[in-house]
């Protein structure tokens, strides 16, 4: 059988494609869990940016407004959960979910007019490129800009938390408030910024869904991937690289569904459409099972509500 | 000047009295965002709250969309009390109903007293089942039951669109997506000629009951309140932890799968794609909402039934879109949660008595 390398590129690719809004999301979520914050509202957030970008994308036309219009929307709805959590000081569990309930039904109401209106196309960068290098070249040209900041976010990711003062600072607040607290530093500032960095990140993450991958909005299309970038958190042991391996394990899950069906093979698309949950919950086994390895790498303050008495 | 100080310690009153004050928040909120859209916000919140269940009919319907409500939400109490975040109910729910419309299928074709008992049974052992999975990776794995319960929401939902769309179809139903018409013995019995409530709000009854008494009667209970508050206290004390997690994913489980059966056995009568419009979610707010107290709710999960009512009211007489009730719910959360506040902190006015 002769395997055209150009198609196994086009594959290749289309799994990167399918992992750029887990690892948008995922990113996100870890600087906001890096800072002791554990929100639950991913699928929420994403939902909303969703809606935003493709609504700001019919109504101004313009794609720049639509791209940031969706990520300040995530910061808009993070901010409702940032104020509860961090001034009311509620359980970051019940806000979390609040905030996707919430996120679904708002975005539904929203969306009802801009149901069935087709999408623009969005520019990708290096398309002349496309046919210089076999198998690269189909990877590595011809995509968004979306796309390329997500390859390279989980690398700036780590080295903001390594190298820099601030990512210092975000870890110092994640692991020990109390002691961050009494170095000076305004641990309920912190937070608000990384809930807010979160929001915003999950909100590109929608817009990535609903403007680039599949360029229409559609009631509820994130689908559950905004559970799945919670997991991938985990997953990842809240190291920003490893959100890039896992995300490229459940976009390969999703995109293995379509060539199966193509294919012909006789399994029931229920249980492929199942595989990626399925997954993640046997990954989550796996990794959680070394207890002593993940109270290492979790924020010692994950969930926890931290007030100052004053 | 106004300053906000810390109480001694949380507040009775207002423990009770803050799920109404989130309540009212909740129909200000609304109020505005019907104005946002649009609508007449006084007429609005009287399609969406009123009209639904001004007459029999309406409240024979809000009762039956509280059934389910309610019974999960006390099975969720044993979990949220005892700090295990079960939030796949939905999943339990469907679960449980795949497992009953399984069962009464066998009986399809026969009538029987002793049918519709292990129909019931089948729904209950369906939910713990599947609650039992992130409660034994919790206990022996150690995994996060949150993220477990939620993915096992979606999987539950597959395998019951693959049973209906496949193997359970209707032979005779010209491929649609439903099984066959449970037998009438498989049925829960209707309560009054021409509505739609069944029997199954004894089962929410009798779950009430049977929590207010494991709550505040009970051994069982008491471990499941410290463990709540503090587990360190709990493993002190030499409380079985692994034990008790099991078992109140056990009970929530066997609640949500009894919601389940409430659902196919009783108005519709036979499995299809869609058997709950996420009642196991809305669940967690009627949770909260009832502050995990079994007569609380009751009151929460009437209250919030209305917003599935309001929103399918609304859509017909207004063309207010159907979301705004999962908008409804998602409020009463937030201002419940932020009106909390008020539980530990008190504004306190001071310079004048200086």
């Amino acid at each position: 059988m002769i395997v055209d390398v150009n198609f196994v590129g086009l594959i290749i690719a289309s799994i990167m494609a399918s992992a750029v809004p887990l690892i948008l999301a995922s990113c996100g979520e870890l600087i906001t869990e890096r800072s002791g914050v554990l929100n639950l509202g991913v699928e929420g957030m994403m939902i909303i940016g969703a809606i935003s970008g493709f609504a700001l994308m019919t109504v101004t036309g313009s794609l720049i407004i639509a791209v940031f219009g969706a990520m300040l929307a995530g910061v808009l709805i993070s901010t409702i959960f940032a104020f509860l959590t961090q001034t009311l000081i509620t359980n970051h569990v019940a806000t979390g979910l609040a905030l996707t309930i919430f996120g679904i039904g708002i975005s539904a109401m929203i969306g009802k007019n801009f149901v069935g209106i087709p999408g623009k196309e969005f520019p990708v960068l290096f398309e002349g490129l496309k046919d210089t290098i076999p198998l690269l070249s189909p990877i590595l040209f011809g995509h968004s800009i979306v796309f390329y900041f997500a390859f390279a976010l989980p690398f700036i990711t780590s080295y903001f938390l390594k190298k820099t003062k601030i990512g210092l600072i975000v870890r110092a607040v994640g692991d020990s408030p109390e002691s961050a607290s009494n170095q000076g530093i305004n641990v309920r500032f912190v937070r608000y910024a990384c809930i807010l960095y979160g929001g915003a990140m999950c909100g590109l993450a929608g817009a990535y869904l609903s403007m680039i991958y599949t360029p229409q909005w559609i009631e509820n299309m994130t689908g559950g991937r905004g559970w799945i970038a919670l997991a991938l958190v985990v997953f990842s042991t809240w190291n920003p690289i490893k959100i890039l391996i896992g995300a490229m394990i459940f976009g390969g899950l999703t995109i293995i569904q379509f060539h199966m069906q193509a294919i012909g093979v006789r399994i029931p698309v229920q249980f492929l459409t199942a595989l990626p949950y399925i997954v993640t919950i046997i990954v989550l086994v796996v990794i959680s099972r070394d207890s002593r390895k993940i109270r290492l790498s979790t924020p010692s303050s994950l969930g926890k509500s931290f007030h100052k008495d004053n | 000047m106004i300053k906000i100080v810390k109480r001694d310690q949380p507040s009775k009153a207002i423990f009770f009295f803050t799920p109404v004050l989130a309540i009212f928040l909740t129909l200000i909120a609304g109020g505005i965002i019907f104005y946002i859209l649009g609508f007449k916000p006084f007429e609005a919140l009287k399609f969406f709250f009123i009209v639904p269940i001004a007459d029999k009919y309406g409240f024979s319907e809000l009762l039956l969309k509280a059934t389910p409500l309610c019974l999960i939400a006390i099975g969720l109490s044993f979990c949220f009390k005892s700090n295990n975040w079960n939030i796949g109910a939905e999943g339990q729910l469907t679960f449980g109903a795949i497992v009953s419309g399984g069962v009464a299928l066998l009986f399809y074709d026969q009538e029987g007293f002793y049918i519709l008992p292990i129909v019931i049974l089948a729904g209950a052992i369906g939910g713990m089942i599947y609650a039992s999975i992130p409660a034994i990776l919790k206990t022996y794995f150690n995994t996060n039951e949150i993220l477990v319960s939620l993915m096992l929401v979606y999987v539950s939902k597959l395998i019951l669109d693959y049973l209906v769309v496949g193997p359970w179809s209707n032979p005779e139903g010209f491929n649609f997506p439903e099984t066959r018409q449970f037998s009438d013995s498989a049925r829960l019995p209707l309560l009054f000629e021409g509505l739609r409530i069944h029997a199954g709000i004894f089962l929410a009854l009798a779950a009430v009951v049977i929590s207010w008494f494991v709550f505040y009667k009970t051994y069982l209970g008491f471990q499941m309140k410290v463990s709540g508050f503090s587990l360190k206290t709990a493993k002190y004390a030499g409380y079985k932890g692994k034990k008790m997690i099991i078992l109140v994913f056990l009970i929530s489980g066997a609640c949500a799968g009894l919601a389940g059966v409430g659902e196919i056995t009783g108005p519709i009568g036979q499995l299809h794609r869609e058997v709950s419009p996420d009642y196991g979610f809305t669940a967690i707010i009627v949770a909260f909402l009832g502050r995990l107290h079994p007569v609380g709710i009751i009151f929460a999960s009437l209250v919030v039934a209305i917003t599935y009512l309001g929103a399918e009211t609304a859509q017909i007489f207004m063309q207010i879109p159907k979301y705004t009730g999962q908008v409804f719910q998602g409020m009463i959360l937030f201002f419940l949660l932020a009106s909390d506040y008020l539980l530990f902190f008190k504004f306190k006015l001071i310079g004048s008595k200086k």
